[in-house]
């Protein structure tokens, strides 16, 4: 806990919001990238305690949020037809377009939720005789941890394990949301945990090109509110560049040995996210070498298609055009026990920790 | 007990047919465990007399796995019971135990299961009074299931109520919270994690008795907060009372390897089931006393006081945490997921 404890510093944190209180002079808005991140500003109380110049913008990083519907159907379709589907926790209520992989699991399908996709291998090896899929969601940062999965079955020769992917990336995703032209961010706080994984160089280009300062961020209340702090200090400053606050854990380069797993087993291809459509190049997809452990060609379900709520916004709020509760549904018709849409659903969602956290509905 | 003199290694259907293999499984296992003076009648039923007025509480467990650091699933079906009744103001005296065994449950866990039952009975100064056994057929149970329905005499100093609840009154927790959810999530198939994370279970019922028989109808309300943890109870209290209540995030005993543990999971320690942890709504004036009391007793040891009870925000927790901010505290959704990243 050395490393948290350290960061929910009581007199460093209010000192940083102090700082940023003396060097805002105008409005910015600043989006953070990672629904970690936008939890932890709610969760710990500190929208309210930034000046009102500082208005931050909740980004698409959740990663549950932006799997699209027809990925949630198809890991019901496996579950139905005896498959052995595993999945991280909280992926299993978002609604499909028929039901959540709860209520599949609930009609008799055989889904377990695990922390790592190396259980869902064990779980191969212990049922041969049936087959297993991991739900492999996720930014970067679930990558290596799924792409190592399948190089180890590849290894052993599992033939009854393989992963459905829906794996998203960032810095495609912030070039969709600054290409929008509704976009009105000056500045990103960059996802600390991502970046563990990838490191930053790649986000240099992007805050070039865009003229927008990025600050690799870390999720605990001293980390937020000194990424915040450095995000103000270069807007007000007119510069723009990439800085690293999360120094404690990301390096420039990144993990290169996560990042050499990843390579080994995924490329770069087209993905379709969730309220925000397909973007070019903005996912993984298993290389031919590992074709066999695609579990949408191994059980011909590509052609599965679902079409989204017509009474979620959850595509504004993902690009950061609305605030949760400016959504007609939220808290109504939506709440985390009935959800429309995926961010109601993730304890990182944006929408979600509206509703559970924000003096909003104080 | 030496299970080759029982002549079977196994629980099957045919302990649950109410025949000559029930029988010996009760008198071999039960009878000789529980022995009492009720039991013993081994009718029906059994017949007591009480002088007051008595609490009912049942419960059933199915804990998953049976068997976790810090106990097993037979003192947890004691100690639930036991705490529910004592929650009531009431001195737990005597408890019904009924089994749904899966078929195939190995003989030693069942008999490693019913000793647990009589110790936790014992230590809690409570006796078995009557139960069942019934066995189901392999894969329509998770190997036991286990229903206690406990009886207790109200202590006559007693008043407990949410009616009683007013604003101003202290909540006093007795010590860390979300101890046994993370000892059972750390043990759990899939997401297996290496701890020494103990479940807390234990009877809370002579410390309970001991604060009404000092403090009376000044404690107001007593909750353990078991599943759904200590937000879904003060949830519940809020909405029950249309008051507000206001806990402070600094004061919540959490064990920093407990905390560690919902970190890396994901989970927030408030939504975490406990075994042992009880609150105490009670008049301001004796909150210090109370805690003090508490202090003394080793299941109270540390005990603290988080919050209280405020005309503000009616219907609604919230918490402040050191920064000065706040935030809602929501009743628990569904079961709390661990997160993806």
């Amino acid at each position: 806990m050395k490393y948290l404890t350290e960061y929910r510093n009581l007199e460093a944190t209010k000192s940083y919001l102090k700082l940023i209180e003396n060097t805002v002079t105008q409005t910015w808005k600043i989006m953070e990238i990672c629904g970690g991140q936008t939890h932890g500003l709610v969760k710990n109380g500190i929208l309210e305690l930034l000046p009102k110049k500082v208005q931050m913008i909740h980004g698409p990083g959740c990663p549950v949020c932006v799997t699209p519907l027809n990925l949630i159907d198809k890991a019901i379709e496996l579950l139905e037809n005896g498959v052995i589907v595993c999945s991280f926790g909280d992926m299993i209520r978002v609604p499909g377009s028929k039901k959540s992989l709860l209520e599949a699991k609930a009609e008799g399908g055989d889904l377990r939720i695990l922390y790592s996709p190396i259980e869902a291998m064990k779980i191969a090896r212990n049922n041969p005789d049936k087959e297993v899929v991991f739900f492999a969601v996720g930014f970067e940062t679930t990558a290596p941890a799924n792409a190592l999965s399948v190089l180890h079955a590849q290894k052993e020769g599992l033939k009854n394990y393989s992963i459905l992917v829906s794996h998203v990336l960032v810095p495609p995703a912030m070039e969709a949301i600054l290409d929008d032209k509704f976009c009105n961010i000056n500045a990103f706080l960059g996802a600390g945990h991502v970046c563990t994984i990838m490191g930053y160089k790649e986000y240099i280009p992007l805050s070039e090109k865009y003229k927008t300062p990025i600050v690799i961020t870390g999720f605990e209340p001293l980390d937020l509110v000194q990424g915040i702090y450095m995000a103000v200090k270069q807007l007000e400053e007119g510069i723009c560049k990439v800085e690293n606050q999360y120094s404690r854990a990301v390096k420039k380069a990144g993990n290169t040995s996560a990042i050499n797993v990843i390579n080994q087993v995924f490329e770069i291809g087209n993905r379709e996210w969730r309220g925000i459509g397909d973007i070019p190049n903005s996912g993984y997809i298993l290389t031919k070498a590992f074709k066999d452990f695609d579990a949408e060609l191994k059980f011909g379900i590509s052609n599965i298609k679902a079409p989204e709520s017509a009474n979620c916004i959850a595509g504004e709020v993902l690009k950061g055009i609305k605030k949760p509760h400016e959504c007609s549904q939220f808290g109504k018709a939506c709440s985390p026990s009935n959800p429309l849409g995926a961010p109601m659903v993730s304890s990182e969602g944006a929408c979600a920790a509206y509703y559970h956290f924000s003096s909003n509905t104080i | 007990m030496d299970t080759t003199a029982l002549g079977f290694n196994t629980i099957n259907l045919g302990h649950g047919s109410g025949g000559v293999m029930t029988r010996d499984l009760l008198d071999k296992i039960i009878f000789k465990t529980f022995s009492n003076p009720y039991l013993n009648q081994k009718h029906d039923g059994s017949i007591v007399h009480f002088n007051n007025k008595i609490a009912i509480s049942t419960d059933s467990f199915v804990v998953s796995p049976i068997f976790f650091k810090g106990g097993n699933i037979g003192e947890l079906a004691v100690h639930g019971t036991v705490n529910d009744v004592a929650m009531c103001g009431a001195i737990p005296k005597y408890l019904s135990l009924a089994f749904i065994v899966e078929e195939g449950l190995k003989i030693e866990e069942f008999i490693t299961i019913v000793n647990a039952i009589k110790l936790a009975a014992d230590i809690s100064g409570v006796q078995i009074i009557t139960g069942d056994t019934k066995v189901v057929e392999r894969g329509k149970g998770d190997k036991i299931f286990i229903n206690t329905t406990g009886f207790g005499e109200v202590n006559p100093k007693a008043n407990i109520s949410t009616d009683n609840i007013k604003v101003g009154d202290k909540i006093i927790v007795n010590g860390f919270v979300a101890q046994h959810g993370m000892a059972i999530m750390s043990q759990r198939e899939g997401l297996e994690f290496e701890s020494t994370i103990e479940s807390d279970t234990t009877n809370l019922n002579f410390l309970v008795n001991d604060l009404i028989d000092e403090f009376g109808n000044k404690i107001h309300l007593l909750r353990d907060p078991t599943r759904g943890g200590l937000a879904s109870v003060l949830s519940e209290i809020s909405q029950d009372t249309n008051k507000g209540v206001t806990i402070y995030e600094t004061k919540i005993p959490l064990e920093k390897q407990v905390a560690a543990a919902c970190e890396i999971l994901g989970l927030d320690a408030l939504y975490v089931a406990n075994e042992g942890v009880f609150i105490a709504i009670v008049d301001a004036d004796i909150a210090n006393a109370v805690v003090e009391m508490m202090q003394k007793d080793e299941k109270g040891k540390n005990a603290v006081c988080i919050g209280e009870i405020t005309s503000g925000h009616p219907n609604k927790v919230v918490m402040h945490n050191e920064l000065g901010g706040k935030r809602i505290v929501s009743p628990l959704i569904g079961e709390q997921l661990p997160r993806i990243c």
